[in-house]
């Protein structure tokens, strides 16, 4: 493997070094081939543009601002400081190599436009390229986020499935905080329970920010952090989901460039990283969200509602194959949270009968949000070498996620590709709201998937609806990916040939 | 290079110190003896402010106090053997041996590249285990003048 790393120090004329010549000699021991920049008081000659876009990864060991961090931009990273890299250089070099296993790939030769200036691009190519190298580091930093909340919350379901049955399945998101901080006991299943699904929820919060975050991240590095988290967080709290959030980590990433840029005297300078930047451009994104696009999506959720209350009496398979669209066109964007919303209010209805109209509608959109990330799990499966590494971890959890009835599972596979995979997840969704409409499944409760499964009537036929919507999403998206050539997902493969190679001549 | 890194006289090897600040303050006592240092107290303000972002204490019994400083002349290397050992703040224990770098606050960049060259020298074991190793301050100031060589 090639690293390059950059190292500095406070006073940069010790730590910067012993970094640099610790780092140099662990890679050397562990077999990977290690340039070192360091940015010290002895002056520091930048690296050759060659070898950085040979590079798989970047190694960070500094603690001042790494200078010219944009020829890195694309690139699978650790970042330690220094003190790390002298104490503990061969685990610093091992989690180097880690993270390239798991992270952005570097890009195809050409395509790093900053650190290849003289290469004559495509500049249509170019920015798509970019374009989705933007995107992949927004995912890969948030697949953990969703890996994590969307486990800890499946489990927590799973042992109040195993403590109180399916009813404890219905209860365990109705418990209160305050009863974890002052009434929590070891030895109830409920308790534990709902400390898993309160952390995974919590976990959950940070799925939009990060993803707007990470997006903003790599378009602007640092400053871009603060205006793509805090546009994130407005996302959510306007309901726009992840599709709000695409926005925000593009424009908060755009403003924070824009604004790094601009010529300003010398003494504004020092505080422009840490207050103007930030300041500037969340207020701008934060203005942008809640007055331009809250609004109208405030508004089409309202229309879309009335539009599903008017409907109420007509066709049920039609309406099974509207809402089952609706919870798979934006995973837990406004449009979901409609469909989702009008069949958990049905469920306040009191004295309904076992088979009622709302109890349906509830297992049609429980059903139709099941589709999804079951279906990117069983097509990364079957069809590895459409995904990256990244999204095929990601898919090992949707299985999890996807059978406990957390749509959110496949948003990183929408947020990465986003037309391919809303295409194909409507279509199958719909399928499986109609199909489970027309099978007569009854659900009263509003979450938990197969963990209330006791509750569905026909349960069989609920599960057959979820694999044929899943077999139908997981087909339709493999025949678009098949169609598409994707740089990112190239590089990887020539990386990993070349990685087969190595092994095989070793 | 007009000025050798280290000289005998900048050796101490049997340094008596209750704390890194006294260890630092016999070792800037010398570089100012010697020339190197103006001003003994300002230096070891310095140093101290250095110390105080993070300490400098390493793995293996090894303490590097530093600074970039007005107060010094010439890229200079004090050394000074603790036998009983003066904590640094490293994790795994005291340091017993304690380099001191200083550094010309506006040193050209050749000038500062020896101490460039100290620093990477610094991390490997074979080089720290033979100035624990050397007894009298001609040796170590030996070593060092050999090993250190810019690149």
């Amino acid at each position: 493997m090639k690293l390059v790393a950059v190292t500095s120090c406070p006073t940069g004329i010790a730590h910067t070094y012993m970094a640099a010549e610790a780092l140099e000699q662990a890679g050397k021991a562990a077999g990977h081939e290690v340039h070192v920049e360091t940015q010290g008081a002895a002056g520091s000659t930048p690296l050759d543009p060659s070898i950085i876009a040979a590079a798989d990864g970047v190694i960070y060991a500094a603690d001042l601002e790494v200078k010219d961090k944009e020829r890195f931009a694309g690139k699978p990273f650790v970042d330690v400081g220094v003190k790390k890299a002298v104490h503990d250089a061969p685990g610093v070099i091992a989690a180097a190599t880690a993270a390239v296993e798991a992270g952005v790939p570097a890009p195809a030769a050409g395509a790093a436009a900053p650190a290849a200036p003289a290469t004559k691009v495509d500049s249509n190519a170019g920015v798509g390229t970019r374009v989705r190298q933007w995107l992949m580091t927004g995912v890969s930093y948030m697949i953990p986020f969703v890996a994590a909340g969307g486990i800890l919350i499946a489990l927590g379901f799973m042992v109040a499935q195993f403590s109180d049955g399916s009813q404890g399945v219905i209860d365990v998101t109705q418990v209160p905080i305050s009863h974890l901080l002052n009434d929590f006991s070891v030895l109830s299943g409920m308790d534990w329970a709902a400390l898993l699904f309160h952390t995974g929820a919590l976990a959950f919060g940070f799925l939009v920010p990060a993803l707007s975050g990470f997006i903003a991240y790599a378009i602007a590095d640092r400053p871009g952090i603060v205006p793509g988290f805090v546009g994130g967080a407005v996302s959510v709290a306007v309901g726009a989901g992840f599709l709000g959030g695409l926005v925000t980590g593009f424009m908060g990433g755009f403003l924070a460039l824009w604004i790094s840029r601009w010529k300003v005297p010398k003494g504004v300078r020092g505080i422009m990283p840490v207050v103007v930047i930030p300041l500037l451009s969340s207020f701008v994104v934060g203005l942008v969200m809640f007055v331009i696009i809250g609004q109208p999506i405030a508004s089409l959720m309202e229309g879309l509602s009335s539009w599903l209350n008017s409907l109420s009496g007509s066709n049920l398979v039609i309406l099974g194959a509207l809402l089952g669209a609706m919870m798979g066109f934006d995973l837990g964007g406004p449009i979901n949270k409609v469909a989702y919303t009008f069949a958990v209010t049905g469920l306040a209805t009191e004295g309904l009968a076992g088979d009622a109209v709302q109890y349906r509608i509830m297992a049609a959109v429980m059903a139709a949000g099941m589709v999804t990330p079951l279906a990117m799990a069983l097509a990364t499966t079957v069809r590895k070498s459409l995904f990256t590494h990244a999204e095929r971890e990601n898919g090992k959890a949707a299985w999890l996620l996807g059978a406990s009835f957390i749509s959110e599972g496949a948003i990183p596979f929408a947020a990465a590709d986003l037309w391919r995979v809303i295409v194909s997840s409507v279509a199958g969704s719909a399928l499986t709201g109609a199909l489970v409409m027309a099978g007569g499944s009854a659900q009263r409760a509003p979450h938990g998937g197969i963990w209330v499964l006791p509750l569905i009537s026909h349960p069989w036929w609920f599960v057959l609806a979820v694999a044929a919507g899943m077999v139908v999403t997981a087909l339709v998206v493999i025949a678009l990916k098949t169609t598409r050539r994707d740089p990112v997902l190239q590089a990887e493969h020539v990386a990993d040939e070349q990685a087969e190679l190595v092994a095989q001549t070793a | 290079m007009s000025t050798p890194l280290i000289t005998p006289d900048l050796v101490a090897v049997d340094v008596v110190a209750a704390d890194r600040d006294a260890a630092t303050r016999q070792l800037i006592d010398l570089l100012a003896a010697a020339g190197r240092v103006t001003d003994a107290d300002g230096f070891h303000a310095d140093v101290r402010a250095r110390e105080a972002q993070m300490a400098t204490g390493m793995p293996g019994g090894i303490g590097l106090p530093h600074a970039r400083s007005a107060h010094v002349t010439a890229p200079s290397l004090a050394v000074g053997k603790v036998p009983a050992g003066v904590d640094f703040g490293a994790p795994d224990g005291p340091a017993t041996l304690i380099f001191l770098i200083a550094a010309p606050d506006s040193g050209d960049a050749a000038h500062l590249q020896i101490l460039a060259a100290l620093a990477r020298r610094l991390v490997h074991e074979s080089f720290r285990q033979s100035l624990k190793d050397a007894t009298d301050p001609a040796t170590v100031a030996e070593i060092i003048t050999r090993e250190v060589v810019p690149s």
